[in-house]
């Protein structure tokens, strides 16, 4: 692979420039920005950007940023943001208007705690308070896979099939500013693999009103779409990605990435860069002869909830590993995991890295001792990562 | 007005522009904002236009889906996001060459206070959008609370005795961002109201445009008497019917009488103002102190009608 190297913002913001350019014979590309640490070097590097028949609109407040991309998507152009922690915060409420709309906004995250007390490093706190706000939501484990999920988004979101926004989550420093080899496509290709966007029922001429008032009923019918439509990602998800793999030459991963899983006697859950930590991990353990193996939900909304199922199998002794706090309940990922498990099977959660702290192999180990040595599965285990 | 009866009599009847706000609304019977809407249909004539319309009445109004009393393709936004959803229309716009007006309608809560900071924002871009603040004084929708733009002495839901604290002053704050256009409209003098708005949407740029929508539910007044409202408080000096052109040159489009007789029939036929008892002596001084800043600011008077 001949890349260049980059950081998961850059690499964000050369795939968002893509995008955009690819829309040039529809009806152009829009995009809203704010800047907060650790995602600002995405919205910088696309300032930076030559795009054709493209605007980036620098505005006041991440909740305008979202509401540029909103307009923007409304009158049927491609539109990008991107953000972090208590920005996404202070968008929430546009977030889910955007989905609402059923507009195929795409954003990446660069993902940082929530503060106060202010912290700029990563767990994955804030893309998760967006939990419910009907964004399809991807955690990526490396560099290459920001660049490839973003390309992949717009292609996702665009569908007919699913028209939702889709979030890019990657881990802020260590992602955001840790630079890697990545392959950078062409714009040709990009071309190829990104039809220009034709939104249905965009807003043009004809008096319609979009988010116009609805009564108990067509709520419930607007919702039970939506959530239809976050159904069929799964399966538009399987082409984009054979589109993908057809027009940029390779394929990017499933929903749910399994490692060394089939014969593992014990499984390790996990979302982001804490899985490649994971499976550093798997192999020092299988070294040692120990049957341990690893499994990377990349997809977390829609949640590959039959996937999982299928992983867990026969499997006794399930530890899910959360870069999260649901404070008052534990790891969000094991709260959502462990009803795929079967029954009698050991969920134990594990928390780690919150605010940033460095996740190691020996961290993974110590979960994996753990998670062997029990009868039954306990209350969340805090751990502390340390620097 | 014989001019005007003259004119019309020896040419063929104007094509009325159709309605922008359509039987099956749900406003209140007299709603400042659907006379507003209706003088602003007028003013768009052939213009291609799209309207932006955060949380309000205006947002109800259009009615539920899959219906929609308005007559122009329009987003309901988010409270505070009308000016930056608009911004996102408006730069589609432009890279697409569709002469699209975008029109960002938005109640005086939206305007004045939460939707403020997209508003200076886009103001401060110079975003290509007309941005009309229909002003009812009052956060309708809610039931009627006090926004920055309630009057002092005036009553609402959440400040029974009467609001203490003075009304914002809009125009002003519009015109320090330097806005290209920016002007009050009158219910009561359509001519003028009509003629801004034309100019507005054939200014490009940021333009902002003030219209005093009386709201029978909140002012707790007569349904029919909303442009005899507007028109005591325009002739009172209450309303000043001004134009701001690049935030410098300030025009007066109408000459009030200053008369106290306005001023206390303007007061006394709302029932908001009766708890706190604020007399029309106590609003005399602050439209004086209002006026010696506008002739300071204006170089001229202009007669534009003789509607009032
Ligand atoms: S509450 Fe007031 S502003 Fe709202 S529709 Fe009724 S009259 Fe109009």
């Amino acid at each position: 692979m001949a890349g260049q190297l980059l950081s998961a913002n850059h690499a964000a913001a050369l795939a968002a420039a893509l995008a955009g350019r690819a829309n040039r014979a529809a009806r152009g590309f829009c995009s809203g920005v704010y800047p907060i640490t650790p995602s600002t070097e995405c919205m910088e590097l696309l300032c930076n950007q030559e795009i054709e028949k493209g605007e980036v609109v620098r505005v006041e407040s991440e909740h305008s940023a979202m509401a540029v991309c909103i307009g923007a998507a409304a009158s049927g152009a491609r539109t990008f943001s991107t953000s972090s922690s208590n920005g996404l915060a202070l968008m929430a409420e546009n977030v889910v208007a955007a989905a609402l709309l059923r507009l195929p906004v795409v954003m990446v995250a660069a993902n940082r705690t929530l503060g106060p007390p202010w912290n700029i490093w990563a767990d994955h706190g804030d893309t998760l308070l967006l939990r419910d706000s009907g964004w399809v939501q991807l955690y990526c484990a490396d560099n290459q896979e920001v660049l490839d999920s973003v390309l992949c988004a717009y292609r996702l979101a665009e569908d007919r099939r699913v028209l939702l926004p889709v979030l890019v989550c990657q881990e802020g420093f260590v992602l955001s500013h840790t630079m890697t080899e990545t392959d950078v496509p062409s714009q040709e290709r990009v071309d190829r693999f990104l039809p220009p966007l034709e939104l249905p029922g965009r807003l043009g001429a004809t008096p319609r009103v979009m988010g116009g008032i609805d009564a108990p009923h067509t709520t419930e019918v607007h919702r039970a779409q939506h959530h239809e439509a976050m159904g069929r990602v799964f399966e538009v998800y399987r082409e984009v990605q054979a589109a993908f793999e057809r027009e940029l030459g390779r394929r990017p991963a499933d929903p749910v990435v399994a490692y060394r899983a089939e014969d593992a006697e014990a499984l390790i859950v996990s979302m982001g860069t804490i899985a490649s930590t994971v499976v550093r991990a798997v192999d020092e353990a299988r070294a040692r002869g120990e049957r341990l193996g690893a499994v990377r939900v990349r997809m977390f909304r829609p949640f590959p909830a039959d996937a999982l199922a299928r992983l867990f199998r026969g499997k006794r002794r399930i530890a899910v590993i959360d870069r999260n706090l649901s404070l008052g309940f534990g790891g969000v990922l094991w709260g959502e995991a462990r009803g795929q498990a079967e029954p009698g099977a050991i969920v134990q959660g594990y928390v780690i890295g919150i605010g940033g702290g460095d996740v190691r192999p020996a961290h993974v180990a110590a979960i994996a001792a753990d998670l062997a040595a029990r009868t039954a599965a306990g209350a969340p285990v805090l751990l502390e990562a340390g620097t | 007005m014989s001019e005007l009866t003259a004119t019309v009599a020896s040419a063929p009847a104007p094509a009325r522009a159709a309605p922008l706000l359509r039987p099956g609304n749900s406003n209140c019977p007299g709603c400042g904002m659907s006379m507003a809407l209706q003088i602003f249909a007028r003013g768009i004539e052939h213009r291609r236009v799209q309207l932006v319309v955060p949380a309000s009445c205006a947002a109800v109004m259009a009615g539920p889906f899959p219906t929609t009393s308005l007559a122009a393709p329009v987003v309901l936004s988010t409270f505070g996001a009308g000016a930056a959803v608009a911004t996102g229309l408006a730069r589609v716009a432009r890279l697409n060459g569709d002469g699209t007006r975008v029109v960002c309608w938005a109640g005086d809560g939206g305007t004045y206070d939460i939707g403020m900071a997209s508003l200076s924002a886009a103001a401060e871009r110079d975003e290509d959008v007309l941005y009309v603040c229909y002003d009812n004084e009052i956060y309708g929708n809610t039931g009627g609370q006090r926004s920055s733009a309630t009057p002092a002495g005036a009553s609402t839901t959440n400040t029974p005795a009467g609001k203490l604290e003075e009304k914002k002053d809009i125009l002003a704050i519009l015109a320090a961002h330097r806005v290209r256009y920016a002007a009050s409209l009158s219910i009561a003098h359509p001519q003028d109201a009509v003629r801004k708005v034309r100019r507005a949407l054939d200014t490009s740029g940021f333009r902002f445009l003030h219209v005093l929508a009386p709201c029978p539910t909140g002012w707790k007044s007569e349904p029919a008497l909303g442009i005899e409202l507007v028109r005591l408080a325009v002739r009172s000096g209450l309303y000043p019917i001004v134009e701001i052109v690049e935030g410098r040159k300030l025009v007066i489009n109408h000459e009030p009488d200053f008369s106290t007789e306005a001023l206390e029939l303007y007061l006394s036929l709302q029932r908001r103002f009766q708890r706190s008892g604020l007399s029309a002596e106590r609003f005399a001084a602050a439209i004086a102190q209002n006026w010696r800043d506008l002739r300071a600011r204006s170089g001229r008077i202009v007669p534009a009608d003789r509607e009032g």
